[in-house]
């Protein structure tokens, strides 16, 4: 309900039928956001089922899902994990003491702890979206797998792209309604 | 861990000056709290448009510089090869640029050839002695006994170099060992080539069907935009591929092929079109000679004789023939890149060129595209007076004829046995022969018997080590490099100009091909003062705008007719002008005019056939010491089938899972390091797969050396396709025992 507050609403649409899980979105991150070798701030997820040779697969393109409803948030002691601009969430490094509460409780395993001793994740590359620009891992994904926009705009590519394929979320029932969409 | 190490909650000022530094930011109105979101500052103060080195796709780059140093490398979207997208590898140029383990200085061997022993020298030594020794050889042998090895761009000063010097030897691996059969069966069939950049429409295809190509592993990145807008459009997939690859989880039909047996497949395809008469009739009639031909020699050549040999079952082959036919003429049977498989590849690649043509898809929308370049201007050429002796690289006059390169093998081996002439002298550009050849104990058997090797580098790799002399070439983002006039299907010239200024000791190629020309009696070879002003007098010369092509990185040519649809004529450069299915030029050679499938060796008990291939974020071994990408894929595994996994002789008490280590032994007796296994679904119980260019022994690498295994290690066999002598790499055969912990 506080979220109705914003204006706008960012989301990320992931078509899994696009993408090779080439990585380029692994890189194009770390080198927009200077992430550390041993840290990521999205991942590639590749998920084989069956038996050789009925088998099928699903690659994703992960990283934070800026939840709406974000246990990172609910258990930072320190107010570091918060709700910002667009319902997106962020973790503030200022505030951050590095205590893992937020690693403990994000079901999607969406933060690391940076070499300087805070905990790091995706931003939605917020200082790209702040001047129009896309986030480093959509800019530069080469399969145009990957799409950012305001789901409350309802002539964005995102909303556009939900409107006309029913959406998968990762783990629903964990009720933390995630703004990273999965076209399969 | 990490806990304290920073100070607990700095509320005070850096909370107040947050407030006037990120006034963009929401503040949250419950917690009264202006937050930090600092911008990672990694935009460029400058921002230089080139292109990349990373892979041989050449894909157009913006290098962003902040205060000197190369931040980030983005897609330049005026560059029709990028789009404004990278591969991983193109994003990973900064990690290449700033690789500790570069080669910094000139060297001169200390010890023994191969010891890896060196010592540091002036660039006036370093080039004096290779200039003298070259003499030296010439003197002696001839300028023919010096062969230079070459593959990527920067090569070309070299090529230009050693030709006007006198030898006719310059080879890059890139034929033999990766696409020539392609090249040669094209050409067989229908005068002319594919190429790289293949113009290929992938985007316009509504059915692509692949024959062991791994798209999206491997990563030509204008291939993989393509493939991905043609999925997105509802293109049909039909992958045969022993593995189940990226691009196998997208296809409509997968047939996990017995390795080796595809040209069995691609006849009993033929027959079904043939038989059915789905082919193009209008088409054939019009372009092609030698139907009658075909109809007659796939007549017995049924879906059920190709399933005991393919192991396919035939209602699937003939579903599937059904299928990629009712999509013609945009039905793309891809030509593939890295084709040297099994000696007898280009008949498996003129198999592909014939059903191509039984497609209609020469020519045509969502085919092979007819593709052009733009005209440049070059100095006159010139010219030593020298005559020129015949390569060394076929042995006797009948070898190979159809070989539309000098080959990069044949001139190891003429190495070896002193025959045609004795080759002594290597000069060895951005290649590591070690790993880019097979059977490197033969290599180094050709390298034994050099007085000359010459190694012109930017990472220390295993052919470095190997070397007297060592030339460390300045990375792609230092250096000029020629202009790049691609022909592809919107023709367009690249400029690779610097980004930033060569760190170290390191010196750009034309530089240095320069300087070794000064010393060799040969400056009129390069007439320009440098590499600036080699682009900009080309440029202008040529009649484009010198400022925007520098600006831009690109200059774009006008836009041709591509296919018959858009109103190009279709022009067939073999003997008949027409497309050749039955090649009267094969059979006057001695061979099969029409393919015919010749069975492959099965894996003796208790072994499997090691395949290979790439990955996306790697190029060979030339990026696997790249840091960058290492932090995307360190290692490769060796991928092995779960079924397989459970019955494996030595692993009876603990079965072998994913993620442990184990090491490869080939028919020969050649272990290989210690490799993760993959334990998957994802692959056929009588084969292996490596990604290709791991398992470094090069102790200069020190971040990719023994990481992973090498397939070039363990590939002591081959076998020579006697059409064009590509070496077919996929007849070796490994058993897997678990490696010590």
């Amino acid at each position: 309900m506080l979220l109705k507050n914003y204006r706008k609403r960012y989301a990320m649409v992931m078509d899994t039928r696009r993408c090779v899980g080439c990585q380029a979105c692994v890189l194009a991150c770390k080198a927009e956001n200077g992430v550390p070798h041993n840290g990521y701030r999205d991942w590639i997820v590749t998920e084989t089922k069956g038996e050789f040779p009925h088998l099928s697969m699903e690659i994703r393109s992960e990283r934070c899902m800026h939840c709406t409803n974000a246990p990172c948030v609910t258990n930072c002691p320190t107010g570091a994990s918060h709700y910002s601009k667009g319902g997106t969430v962020q973790s503030d490094r200022a505030l951050c003491t590095g205590c893992k509460a937020c690693i403990a409780a994000c079901p999607y395993d969406a933060r690391y702890v940076h070499p300087d001793g805070f905990v790091d994740k995706c931003t939605f590359c917020m200082h790209r979206v702040e001047r129009g620009a896309n986030p480093a891992c959509v800019e530069g994904c080469p399969t145009k797998a990957l799409a950012f926009g305001d789901l409350n705009d309802s002539a964005s590519e995102v909303a556009r792209l939900l409107r006309e394929n029913p959406p998968k979320l990762l783990s629903p029932e964990e009720g933390t309604e995630p703004n990273l969409y999965f076209l399969i | 861990m990490a806990l304290s190490r920073r100070k607990f909650i700095k509320i005070g000022s850096t909370t107040a000056g947050a407030v006037a530094l990120t006034s963009g930011l929401t503040t949250d109105w419950w917690s009264l709290q202006a937050h930090q979101l600092p911008d990672p500052r990694t935009d460029g103060d400058r921002i230089v448009p080139t292109f990349c080195e990373l892979c041989f796709w050449k894909c157009g780059v913006l290098a962003h510089v902040r205060e000197g140093r190369v931040t980030k490398i983005v897609g330049n979207p005026k560059h029709p090869l990028s789009n404004g997208r990278l591969c991983p590898r193109g994003a990973g140029g900064v990690g290449a640029l700033y690789d500790p383990d570069r080669l910094k200085r000139p060297m001169i061997r200390v010890s023994k050839r191969g010891e890896d022993k060196f010592e540091e020298v002036s660039w006036e030594t370093a080039l004096d002695e290779t200039a003298a020794r070259m003499e030296k050889l010439r003197l002696k042998y001839g300028a023919e006994a010096l062969a230079l090895f070459t593959h990527g761009y920067g090569g070309s000063w070299f090529t230009q170099l050693v030709k006007a010097w006198g030898t006719p030897n310059v080879v890059a691996p890139s034929y033999a060992q990766c696409r020539g059969p392609r090249e040669a069966a094209f050409e067989i069939t229908y005068g002319q080539g594919v190429g790289s950049p293949e113009a290929i429409d992938i985007r316009n295809a509504r059915c692509i069907t692949l024959i062991g190509s791994h798209l999206g592993e491997n990563m030509h990145n204008t291939q993989v935009q393509e493939f991905a807008d043609a999925i997105g459009s509802g293109a049909q997939l039909v992958v045969v591929d022993p593995r189940y690859s990226v691009a196998a989880s997208k296809a409509k039909y997968w047939l996990p092929i017995k390795p080796g047996t595809d040209i069995a497949l691609l006849l009993a395809w033929m027959n079904v079109i043939v038989t059915e008469k789905r082919y193009d009739a209008d088409y054939l009639d019009k372009y092609a000679t030698g139907l009658a031909e075909l109809e007659l020699h796939v007549a017995g050549k049924t879906p059920e004789w190709a399933y005991p040999i393919t192991g396919l079952d035939p209602g699937l082959i003939r579903e599937t023939a059904r299928f990629i036919a009712g999509f013609r003429p945009s039905s793309l049977v891809h030509p593939g890149r890295h084709v040297t498989w099994y000696g007898d590849d280009t008949q498996r690649m003129r198999c592909i060129a014939i059903l191509a043509a039984l497609l209609g898809s020469w020519g045509r929308r969502g085919g092979y595209l007819l593709p052009s370049s733009m005209g440049l201007r070059k100095y006159p050429p010139f010219s030593s007076g020298r005559g020129m002796a015949d390569a060394a690289d076929k042995p006797t006059a009948e070898h190979y004829p159809m070989a539309g390169e000098v080959l990069a093998s044949g001139v190891c081996e003429a190495t070896v046995s002193a025959a045609p002439y004795g080759v002594k002298g290597w000069m060895v550009y951005g290649t590591n022969l070690i790993q880019a050849l097979p059977n490197p104990k033969q290599t180094e058997e050709a390298i034994a018997n050099l007085d000359l090797l010459v190694a012109i580098d930017v990472l220390p790799a295993e052919i470095v080590g190997w070397a007297d002399i060592v030339l460390p070439e300045s990375t792609y983002l230092e250096r000029h490099d020629d202009l790049w006039a691609a022909s592809y299907k919107e023709p367009f010239v690249a400029i690779r100009q610097p980004v930033v200024e060569p760190m170290f000791d390191s010196k750009p190629g034309w530089w240095i091909a320069k300087e070794l020309a000064n010393r060799l009696g040969l400056a009129e070879v390069f007439p320009w003062k440098n590499g600036e002003e080699n682009i900009r007098w080309r440029l202008e010369e040529s009649g484009y705008d010198v400022e925007a092509a520098l600006r831009d990185g690109v200059v774009k040519g006008e836009v041709v007719p591509v296919c018959e649809e858009e109103g190009a004529e279709l022009y067939f450069g073999t003997e008949s002008e027409k497309i050749e299915l039955f090649s009267q030029q094969l059979a006057d050679a001695g061979f099969d005019p029409l393919p015919e499938f010749t069975p492959p060796d099965e894996p003796p008990l208790g072994m499997f056939r090691l395949l290979s291939g790439r990955a996306p974020m790697h190029t060979f071994g030339r990026t696997t010491n790249n840091r960058d990408l290492g932090a995307l894929m360190g290692e490769n595994e060796v991928w092995i089938n779960a079924m397989a996994a459970r019955s494996l002789a030595g692993f009876e008490e603990a079965p072998l899972k994913t993620g442990d280590y184990v090491r490869l032994e080939n028919q020969d007796g050649v272990m290989s390091g210690p490799v993760k296994a993959k334990v998957t679904e994802r692959i056929r119980g009588d084969a292996v797969y490596l990604v290709h260019g791991f398992g470094h022994t090069a102790k200069g690498l020190t971040f990719a050396h023994n990481r992973g295994a090498s397939d070039s290690a363990l590939t002591t066999r081959f076998k020579v396709d006697p059409v064009m002598g590509g070496t077919g790499m996929n007849v070796n055969f490994v058993r897997i025992a678990r490696a010590e912990a």
